[in-house]
């Protein structure tokens, strides 16, 4: 080749070189574009969640000065704590109310006195004088949650004599203003939102309940899912014939596990609640549910983790003359684990969020108690921000928004947790 | 000089023993995978106490038919043997012979250093242990301590058996991979290109290890490496296409290779 | 894997053997031309067939490293060296047998004059033989020197005994016949010096590396 056709040919390569360094350009500027929109939406769902959602960890609360009439609580002064419990909190709680605004005396303006303290008010006496009937008699000072629309006015979401929020008339407003002169109003950290089942009243409303049933249904998940799920893979991955039955058997497991969650859920109602009579809103039953739609997460994710564990390990176990059961359990196993352990938190974190099987199996209905077990009738974190998010009080807005942050804590600490547990039992080979 | 797929070559030199030192003896021996056959009536003794080595080109068939003889091929579906192989004239192919049983009598070498992820210590005590060796702790010790003294690694690992087995060099980790398959002292050990990971030096060491663990073990080394089968081994068979050619005394085959397809493989002129 | 001293050492104690084998074969057939004695110029002849054994031995040895050792660098130098010293060591045995057939004749007919140049050269060329193994064994690159220094010597030696018969020839026909085998014998042994300083050249390019085959002595 002479000299000429050489540099000839360095010059049509460099011409080229220009458009193909731009191409590249706009490639990476493009994926840069992505990142940034992905991340911008991100970012606007969690400011949306979090600026709706953080007032709801505060509760407005009115400070009364009750004194605990004996003759009230326990004319006949038995002691009793039967007699205690049915007496009358609620009065206690409204004359205490009538004393500090003594010149209302209007019917309907005393209804709308009582209404600025919630219901709770009276259960929170009820309970204080359970826990110590020495306090009979006395006068405490005591603070009691405000109505969840003196709430909402506290907070600023709505404002007095508002079209379509006026139930703060013109005269709350002045009882309110009266609280805040004496001092008598106050914001604090909602413990009942962490502490109480859910209840009509927003101001009472809390998300333990549900938390506890989702823990409760999580539990039972995991110990009936992971060993039936790393049980099957390693059958089918390490002991089952190649023939028609385990090609069979592995189609389906795949179709499985894009089934819609919603069937499982028809099915767990066909065949838990009505063939064997289990009971309705259980977390067992939804366990039982929730089970089938992660065993095919969890069999895919731990046969792809067998499947890495390197063929040199097995033959090493067989070649000192391990059998094939102890060239799996004490080998080829422990090292899959750490995959399994993560497919299985990803499958349970999917059901941790999961709510159409749960609501055909009944776990949608309004339950106040806390459940004490998984064959009590109980609701899920998801299902409960579904019933909040349907809820017309204003305050259930911010307490939906709270609920979700609590369930994103969830799931972000089970992700730390399949992080955590990979690092921890991973094993180089 | 070509030959097909399908052809069935005689064995030239001297692939039967008649001095009576034989460990291993194979008649007639064809594995198929499949419909496809891998190795083709292959007939040939294995002396005691000596280095064999099988070369060939990649895909003749000598690593297929180094795992017929501790039945690793059983791990595979589509495999089939058929023929006789027997060690100390017990048909190891036979109905009532356990292959756990078998693969305690013949340790295994493999391509790659494939130590447990375990302490080292754990990877040498695993084979005893599971096999019921050591009646107490100290036995176990003496019994890992013996195989590393054996294998030539003790002295490097002395200080750190708690350590895990996968941190050593590939040579170290090699020759852990010959410890745990002595310690369960197997009379056959099976070496499937040990030394095609390593380094020249770490190769050398390992060659070393050969020659004195031949004086205990009758030893079966497969390798791609015709200059290591001529330094380690005392016979050598050459495999080609399934068939095996060639089978002598391993000065014979380098010097004086009967057949022609000998001469080009030893000489380089393929594979 | 580099050959192993193991099998080095026993090369050497092979070349070693066929050395001491070749100086006595040497020995015996001069001291049997010397005394006279055909039935020690018989056994020297015999006593060829050990060596040659030995140098098929050798040769088979220096095969069998080479095919499955592969050695390198020094290794390599000392077999390929082992290789042509045996060869040499080989060709100065026959040139002992020579020089005993020849004797077989001479102690037919009665003794010439008494011999005192072959003996020295002799001497010398034994000495070279047992120097030049000495210095392929110990790689003695010095002593390999001499000996190819020490050549001269022989060929001067040689030189002398020539011309010595050369005059008896001439004035006395009669003893042309013993003569001419005495000059045989005599360049029989100059040929062993000249083998012997072969050897202790392939010892210098063993050491060294250096081919130093047809340098002039002075340009060691």
């Amino acid at each position: 080749m002479n000299n000429n056709s050489h540099e000839a040919r360095l010059a049509l390569i460099k011409s080229k070189l220009k458009m193909r360094y731009a191409k590249e350009k706009i490639f990476k500027t493009l994926g840069i574009a992505a990142i940034v929109v992905a991340l911008s939406m991100l970012v606007i769902l969690f400011a949306s969640i979090i600026s709706t959602g953080y007032s709801a960890f505060q509760q407005t609360f009115i400070k009364l000065d009750i004194t605990l009439e004996m003759e009230e609580i326990d004319p006949e002064n038995t002691g009793d704590i039967e007699v205690m419990s049915r007496a009358d909190y609620a009065g206690i709680v409204k004359s205490t109310l009538r004393q500090m605004f003594p010149d209302v005396k209007d019917r309907r303006e005393k209804r709308d006195l009582y209404s600025i303290v919630s219901f709770g008010a009276a259960f929170q006496l009820r309970d204080m004088v359970m826990a110590d009937p020495g306090i009979i008699g006395k006068t405490l000072t005591v603070w009691v949650p405000a109505d969840d629309d003196l709430d909402m006015y506290m907070k600023g979401h709505i404002k007095a004599g508002e079209e379509g929020s006026g139930r703060i008339k013109e005269q709350k407003l002045e009882w309110i203003n009266t609280l805040i002169d004496n001092g008598a109003i106050e914001k604090r950290f909602n413990t009942a939102l962490f502490t109480n089942g859910d209840s009509r009243e927003p101001e009472l409303a809390g998300i333990w309940g549900a938390a506890v049933g989702s823990i409760y249904t999580m539990l039972v998940t995991l110990l009936l899912s992971f060993p039936l799920g790393v049980a099957t893979a390693v059958y089918l991955e390490e002991f089952a014939p190649k023939n028609i039955w385990t090609d069979i058997i592995e189609v389906n497991i795949n179709n499985l596990a894009a089934v819609p969650s919603i069937v499982f859920g028809l099915l767990g109602l066909a065949v838990f609640l009505n063939f064997f009579g289990l009971p309705r809103s259980a977390p067992i039953v939804g366990a039982l549910v929730l089970t089938l739609m992660t065993l095919p997460t969890i069999i895919i994710a731990s046969r792809a983790s067998l499947l890495a564990v390197p063929p040199s390990i097995r033959e090493g176990a067989l070649g000192v003359g391990a059998s094939k059961m102890q060239s799996v359990m004490h080998h080829v196993l422990p090292l899959a684990l750490p995959g399994m352990l993560t497919g299985t938190i990803i499958g349970m974190a999917r059901a941790l969020g999961e709510t159409a099987p749960l609501l055909m199996i009944g776990m949608v209905a309004f339950i106040v108690d806390i459940p004490t077990g998984i064959f009590d009738k109980a609701t899920v974190l998801p299902v409960q921000i579904y019933l909040w998010a349907d809820s017309p009080e204003r305050a259930f807005m911010e307490r939906t928004s709270a609920a979700i942050i609590v369930l994103l804590g969830f799931l972000l600490i089970m992700n730390a947790a399949a992080v955590i547990l990979r690092k921890k039992f991973e094993q180089r080979w | 000089m070509t030959i097909s797929r399908d052809d069935i070559i005689q064995t030239v030199g001297s692939p039967l023993i008649d001095n009576g030192n034989v460990k291993i003896s194979c008649r007639d021996v064809n594995v198929y995978y499949g419909e496809k056959k891998a190795i083709k009536n292959v007939s040939v003794d294995i002396a005691e106490r000596e280095i064999t080595a099988f070369i060939g080109p990649s895909g003749c068939g000598k690593s297929t038919f180094l795992r017929c003889i501790n039945r690793m091929n059983d791990t595979i579906k589509t495999c089939r043997v058929e023929g006789d192989i027997t060690i100390d004239d017990e048909n190891i192919y036979d109905r009532n012979l356990d292959p756990v049983l078998l693969r305690a009598r013949i340790g295994m070498v493999f391509q790659k250093p494939n130590p447990f992820p375990k302490s080292i210590y754990q990877n040498v005590a695993y084979g005893p242990r599971i096999h019921g060796l050591a009646r107490d702790k100290a036995e176990l010790d003496e019994i890992v301590i013996t195989s590393l003294q054996k294998a030539g690694l003790f002295n490097e690992v002395k200080d750190q058996l708690d350590q895990p087995g996968t941190s050593l060099s590939g040579g170290q980790q090699q020759r852990l991979c010959i410890a745990r398959a002595i310690s369960v002292q197997p009379e056959i050990i099976l070496m499937d290109e040990p030394c095609s990971a390593l380094d020249p030096i770490a190769t050398a060491k390992i060659e070393e290890l050969m020659e004195e663990l031949h004086e205990n073990f009758t030893i079966i080394i497969v390798t791609h490496s015709m200059q290591q089968a001529a330094r380690v081994s005392q016979r050598t068979a050459f495999f080609h296409l399934g068939n095996l050619i060639e089978v002598n005394d391993t000065n014979t085959i380098f010097v004086n290779p009967d057949h022609k397809l000998t001469q080009d493989y030893i000489s380089g002129r393929y594979g | 894997m580099t050959v192993r001293s193991k099998e080095l050492s026993h090369l050497n104690e092979m070349l070693l053997k066929m050395a001491s084998l070749v100086e006595s074969a040497i020995k015996g057939s001069v001291e049997s031309l010397v005394e006279r004695d055909s039935d020690l110029a018989e056994k020297v002849i015999k006593a060829d067939r050990a060596i040659n054994t030995l140098d098929v031995e050798i040769d088979e040895e220096c095969i069998r490293l080479l095919a499955l050792k592969q050695p390198m660098g020094k290794d390599l130098r000392v077999i390929t060296t082992a290789m042509k010293i045996t060869t040499d060591l080989e060709r100065i045995a026959d040139n002992a047998v020579n020089v005993a057939e020849r004797t077989l004749e001479l102690n037919q007919e009665p003794l010439l004059k008494p011999y005192i140049d072959i003996p020295k050269m002799s001497r010398i060329v034994q000495g070279m033989v047992r120097d030049t193994i000495t210095a392929f064994v110990n790689e003695d690159v010095k002593l390999a020197k001499d000996v190819i220094r020490r050549d001269d010597t022989v060929d001067d030696l040689n030189e002398m005994v020539w011309k010595e018969l050369m005059l008896i020839m001439s004035q006395d026909s009669g003893t042309v016949s013993r003569a001419v085998k005495i000059t045989y014998i005599s360049k029989y042994l100059e040929r062993v010096g000249d083998h012997a300083t072969n050897i202790a050249e392939t010892v210098v390019y063993m050491v060294q590396g250096k081919i130093i085959r047809h340098m002039l002595s002075d340009q060691l």
